[in-house]
């Protein structure tokens, strides 16, 4: 193999650029990335940057070590169009065309938005530097703020708009903030520590317009009711960035369909990152993970899996990990779970957000969340990877209650 | 080899005493300890890895 065509300048593509050279691949390697910027550092996006209390520059990865050991052609602010597999081309927005021997997609996600709101300034998404850098810009005039989507980056943009001491609104369709993921009761805790920072909610209600001239000037609600609004920030979940694969043989079908091994349906193709969809065997379901550390695990899995060759490659394998940081809160969860998994607070209680609750589901330990517990995260995480029953997990959190 | 631990950028997400056990451990108090700050050869790779897989990038690893 010559040369390695990377897509997506983000952290699945930094780290699958990192372990190729690692492994000891000493051929021509492109990184192409959409962004103008370096890649950097998105979890930061949301707390520190949004509320000032980092330099944009901190987010940059390899800050010390640069990218000359890593001999990379960065081609950034670069978008690929089009994937010719059989000619093994790609096709750049300036014309030009990288031939590969091998590929890697890393494309990502992009942020959902709410038709019809194109044409109104006010609106923001939160998925860039540049969405961090503009909405923060926004919030400094102490707008009055809608956030759209009680998910996690709806609620850190409600806790960053208190910080700045900015007045909030979030509005969610369902009725408790994070209740798909983590359960009503989490909801309810979350919901109760953002009133006490100031925040309103409008909950059960869907949103059915953003109105104004020009720049937002209110939501309008499903029920009728308006929320003035100077600034809305949609977080309404992403939509994998696979439009450019279209007619290319690369199946698709919400994010990029790999086989076990990270392998596309197309020869010298694998992916990486928010975008993949694969088969995880630590769960037995198709599933397509948007967090950091899939990111630098399945980036590294790709590196390896191009390496192998045509037939080579080992099922990728991985436990879902993410983190929340609202106000003194640190959420940080392991798994994955349903709305209707059976949840039981193990450890400490809900009222003080120090707590451990597990999730079952058809007598399988299915996740764990810690608030404010991260020693005890980890006992738990060791446990969802050894696929261990509910019941023994329940029992391990009690290891006193025995016969 | 020589383990940095930046304790302003550590979260105690504690990965890293996934990735290497013999170098990492987070105690009751929910603070990370170095169990092995010039760790031999025989354990670069899973300090390597535990760096890697750092949320907060705080671990630097340096040669001797």
């Amino acid at each position: 193999m010559d040369t390695v065509v990377v897509v997506g300048a983000s952290l699945a593509g930094l780290r699958c650029c990192e372990a190729l050279r690692r492994r000891g691949y000493s051929g021509k390697l492109v990184l192409v990335g959409e962004e103008a910027h370096k890649p950097y550092d998105r979890p930061p996006l949301s707390k520190q940057v949004l509320c000032g209390e980092w330099e944009p520059a901190r987010t940059e990865f390899r800050r010390k070590e640069g990218y000359a050991p890593l001999a990379l052609e960065l081609q950034l602010g670069r978008r690929a169009l089009a994937l010719h597999a059989q000619a093994r081309r790609v096709v750049l927005d300036d014309g030009k065309e990288l031939a590969y021997d091998g590929l890697v997609i890393a494309t990502g996600a992009r942020a959902r938005t709410l038709r019809g709101s194109e044409a109104l300034s006010g609106v923001f998404t939160l998925r860039t530097l540049d969405d961090a850098l503009q909405l923060r810009v926004a919030l400094l005039q102490q707008p009055r703020v809608v956030v759209v989507g009680a998910g996690f980056i709806g609620l850190e943009v409600a806790s960053a708009c208190r910080k700045l001491d900015v007045a909030v609104t979030v509005v969610e369709s369902m009725a408790l903030p994070l209740d798909n993921p983590l359960g009503s009761a989490v909801g309810q805790a979350v919901q109760r520590l953002h009133e006490a920072h100031g925040v309103s909610f409008r909950l059960g209600v869907g949103v059915a317009a953003l109105e104004g001239h020009g720049r937002v000037e209110h939501v309008r609600l499903s029920d009728g009711t308006a929320v003035p609004a100077d600034v809305v920030v949609v977080g309404i979940g992403v939509t994998p960035n696979t439009a450019w694969l279209e007619g290319s043989g690369v199946a698709v079908g919400d994010g990029v369909l790999c086989d076990p091994t990270l392998a596309t349906s197309v020869p010298g193709v694998v992916a990486a990152g928010d975008v993949v969809r694969w088969e995880n065997p630590l769960f037995g379901e198709s599933m397509r993970v948007e967090h950091w550390s899939n990111a630098v695990e399945q980036g590294q899995a790709a590196a390896a899996r191009l390496l192998a060759g045509p037939t080579g490659g080992e099922p990728f394998s991985s436990l879902p990990y993410f983190w929340s940081d609202q106000y003194d809160l640190k959420l940080q969860f392991a798994g994955r779970v349903r709305a209707d998994d059976e949840l039981v607070l193990v450890e400490g209680t809900l009222a003080d957000r120090n707590y451990v609750a597990l999730y079952g589901r058809a007598g399988k330990l299915r996740g764990v969340l810690a608030s404010n517990r991260p020693q005890q995260l980890l006992r738990y995480r060791k446990l969802l990877s050894e696929q261990a029953s509910f019941d023994a997990a329940l029992n391990a959190a009690r290891p006193s209650a025995g016969p | 080899m020589r383990i940095i631990v930046d304790f302003d950028l550590c979260q105690s997400h504690g990965l890293c005493t996934e990735a290497a056990p013999e170098l990492f451990q987070i105690r009751d108090d929910g603070f990370l300890y170095v169990l092995n700050e010039t760790p031999g050869k025989e354990l670069a790779g899973k300090a390597q890895k535990a760096a890697i897989e750092c949320p907060t990038g705080a671990i630097t690893l340096k040669d001797d």
